[in-house]
């Protein structure tokens, strides 16, 4: 087992030890489920919306050269520099260069997942600048030295209390429990980060081929400021969120917010195309988007697996999975958690080191039934499970795989072995729960069914013979 | 009809009753079945291990021993979804394929066969007590069977069905990830057991008896006094 696996088991086994966490979790998710259908019905039809939204992705995914190219020239013909990055560090050279050409002493950030995929922060903060994060839950977990555990709510798993004391200890503030004063102590931190900065860095939800803008969806207005006070503006985009049409927004922009939110449409939604315009009052002196690959071209060629690039982060099928519910979002110790994360980490970390993520799931397909975009979320794990197996089948799996063929492709042998079953089962009894019991994983927690005394075959020819 | 009879290696070895109970049903509704000795397991095991190749190897037997069927039911939608659902995929491109999509199409979960096939909702059958449903995922969201089942509990004479909240979540059985990753799989069947229990019904029914071993196994532990039954065991009753 790889470190990565043992990481994932340790933190699986604690969490869901943790039962006033998983109550908690379960709590916070049931509002949000009643909204989802509240506003899902709002739809003239969801299946329909479904449909076309998945239609629409992979129009843009199967012609990305296409519409990357048409993106990217539309954004530097109005003075947007545009930087196609293969991999993460590229990136992380490319912002901190922008940034030492600047002379830029304060960063401040409006929330990235893709900027979380590439650790742009430890770097930036490497390389002596201070960054803060203005969305406030991202904000709470970097006073936390965590990393976000929902890829949309970035804090959910603490209570208003832990919250209160975290401020409490970083920022002095005094204690309270209520939501509105917990938000003014951090916007007052926030507002003099804003005018202090003279960088900000922002992700995209959506990048417009047709308009060259990217759009940006938020209900805290943090990224308005963060993207315009600042001097310089540099966007990390992910190449998989350009959408063809400007139109297509109409659909995408309530369809993230009710799948992801549990709201009809966020509160704010911005499209940025460019740098400040001769004559504009305000808006960033230079305007900077990075297109981040990181191994997406590889998922791209993977025409099995491609449909995953039409994620459009909305976290849904973390909201639903009962498996995220359970571990919580830092078990995964991926930057993507939940369904999405199992199934596109290990293209974008490596197969081998990321495996056991695809193999920890019930394949129960709640994930593939909620993705608004119908990504085939469970079977993918399937076929990572697959993949894995090709590429380096492990010895002793194989060797009971191998057994199991055997015997099930010979009736009688399998007949055979199931008396043997039934003439060892006592002896099973007796060790039961202790280290010499061979069925210790399941009734250590869980009783286990005898076999029964006669089977259906012998219960059948008996039937037969009457 | 002569119906052949699909019955998975952990139905034949740990319920063989719940076999029984469909023949019974089957019978009564004046069908013939017939249940071909030769068959052992459907593949699925090493299937969702990644064991592809291995998986073949056993479902190829499977397909060839019902190749001559004329309609196959099967006890299980878990595995039932392993020849409708996954067979097609796992023979794509196979020299076996036609004869993989041949067995898919005739093919049925058995409350799927019972209500979209024959029609029928009322099999007659009585059985007094309230009870809960809980949906198998693979029955649920491979094969859409939400209502079948209902439809045939809600005839059954005597029978109260309520609904409990996390019908359609989960139970947390999985095949191999209930002993790969026993905490995982033992907290999802707590939420479920726990849901179960909101209910207050005597019994919890399902259309797949690899959830029920992972509820029971669950419920037993928790000293819980809620029993729980295959379909067909309550439709068998009269």
């Amino acid at each position: 087992m790889n470190v990565h696996a043992k990481t994932f088991n340790e933190a699986a086994r604690h969490q869901t030890a943790d039962l006033r966490q998983r109550d908690w979790i379960q709590k916070a998710l049931a509002g949000y489920y009643a909204k989802r259908d509240e506003f899902k019905n709002r739809f003239q039809s969801w299946s329909g919306a479904r449909d076309t939204a998945a239609a629409v992705k992979w129009e843009a995914v199967n012609h990305l050269d296409r519409y990357l190219d048409e993106f990217a020239s539309r954004l530097e013909a109005r003075g947007t520099r545009v930087f196609w990055a293969p991999d993460a560090q590229a990136v992380r050279d490319y912002v901190v260069g922008v940034a030492r050409q600047h002379q830029v002493r304060s960063i401040i950030k409006s929330k990235s997942m893709t900027a979380e995929e590439i650790h742009l922060n430890d770097t930036l903060e490497q390389a002596g600048f201070e960054v803060v994060e203005s969305d406030l839950g991202e904000y709470i977990v970097q006073l936390r030295h965590e990393p976000p555990y929902h890829l949309v709510f970035p804090a959910m798993h603490l209570t208003r209390q832990q919250i209160s004391d975290l401020f409490q200890d970083r920022l002095g503030s005094e204690s309270t429990d209520n939501p509105e004063h917990l938000t003014m102590i951090a916007r007052r931190v926030m507002r003099r980060k804003y005018c202090e900065a003279d960088m900000g860095i922002s992700g995209a939800n959506f990048a417009i081929a047709e308009t060259g803008m990217i759009s940006i969806t938020e209900n805290e207005g943090n990224a308005r400021l963060t993207t315009s006070l600042p001097k310089v503006h540099v966007a990390i985009v992910g190449i998989e969120k350009v959408l063809p049409k400007l139109s297509d927004l109409a659909l995408f922009l309530p369809m993230l917010a009710t799948a992801g939110a549990g709201q009809p449409i966020t509160c704010y939604n911005t499209l940025y195309g460019g740098p400040r315009q001769p004559g504009e009052p305000d808006g960033p002196e230079e305007f900077h988007v990075v297109l981040l690959d990181n191994r997406r071209t590889e998922l791209l060629a993977d025409a099995e697996q491609r449909d995953a690039l039409h994620c459009i982060r909305c976290g849904a099928c973390l909201n639903v999975c009962p498996i995220f519910k359970n571990i919580g979002g830092h078990s995964y110790g991926t930057t993507y958690q939940g369904p999405i994360g199992s199934v596109i980490t290990p293209h974008l970390r490596g197969l081998q080191d990321w495996k056991h993520l695809s193999q920890a799931s019930s394949l129960c397909g709640a994930c593939t039934e909620t993705c608004p975009v119908k990504i085939n979320l469970h079977h993918h794990l399937l076929h990572n499970r697959r993949n894995a197996i090709q590429a380096r089948p492990a010895r002793f799996e194989k060797l009971v795989q191998t057994g199991f063929v055997f015997m099930m492709r010979r009736p009688r042998l399998y007949e055979w072995a199931a008396g043997i079953g039934r003439i060892l089962q006592p002896l099973q009894r007796l060790v039961q729960g202790t280290v010499l019991d061979p069925l210790r994983a399941w009734t250590k927690t869980r009783s286990f069914p005898p076999l029964a005394e006669k089977s259906f075959r012998e219960l059948w020819r008996k039937r037969k013979k009457l | 009809m002569k119906i052949s009879l699909f019955i998975p290696c952990f139905v034949d070895q740990f319920y063989p009753q719940t076999g029984m109970n469909i023949v019974q049903v089957l019978e009564r509704l004046g069908h013939t079945v017939d249940y071909p000795e030769a068959q052992t397991c459907c593949g699925q095991p090493a299937f969702n291990s990644g064991f592809w190749d291995e998986a073949r190897a056993v479902a190829e037997r499977q397909i060839a021993i019902f190749q001559d069927a004329e309609i196959v039911v099967i006890a299980s939608g878990s595995c039932g979804a392993m020849v409708k659902v996954f067979y097609p995929e796992l023979f794509h491109g196979h020299p076996r394929e036609t004869e993989a999509r041949a067995l898919a199409a005739k093919t049925f979960e058995f409350s799927d066969f019972l209500v979209n096939r024959l029609g029928v909702l009322d099999v007659g059958a009585r059985f007094p007590g309230r009870a809960t449903f809980h949906d198998g995922c693979h029955g649920l969201r491979e094969l859409g069977l939400k209502n079948p089942p209902r439809q045939l509990l809600q005839h059954v004479r005597g029978l109260e069905l309520v609904e409990m909240k996390e019908a359609e979540t989960c139970c947390g059985f999985g095949g191999t990830f209930a002993v790969k990753f026993p905490m995982i799989s033992t907290a999802m069947g707590e939420v479920k057991c726990a849901s179960i229990a909101e209910t207050g019904a005597e019994f919890v029914i399902s259309n797949d008896s690899s959830c029920l071993m992972q509820i029971r196994g669950v419920l037993e532990r928790q000293g819980k006094s809620v029993k729980t039954l295959h379909l067909a065991e309550v439709l068998a009753q009269t």
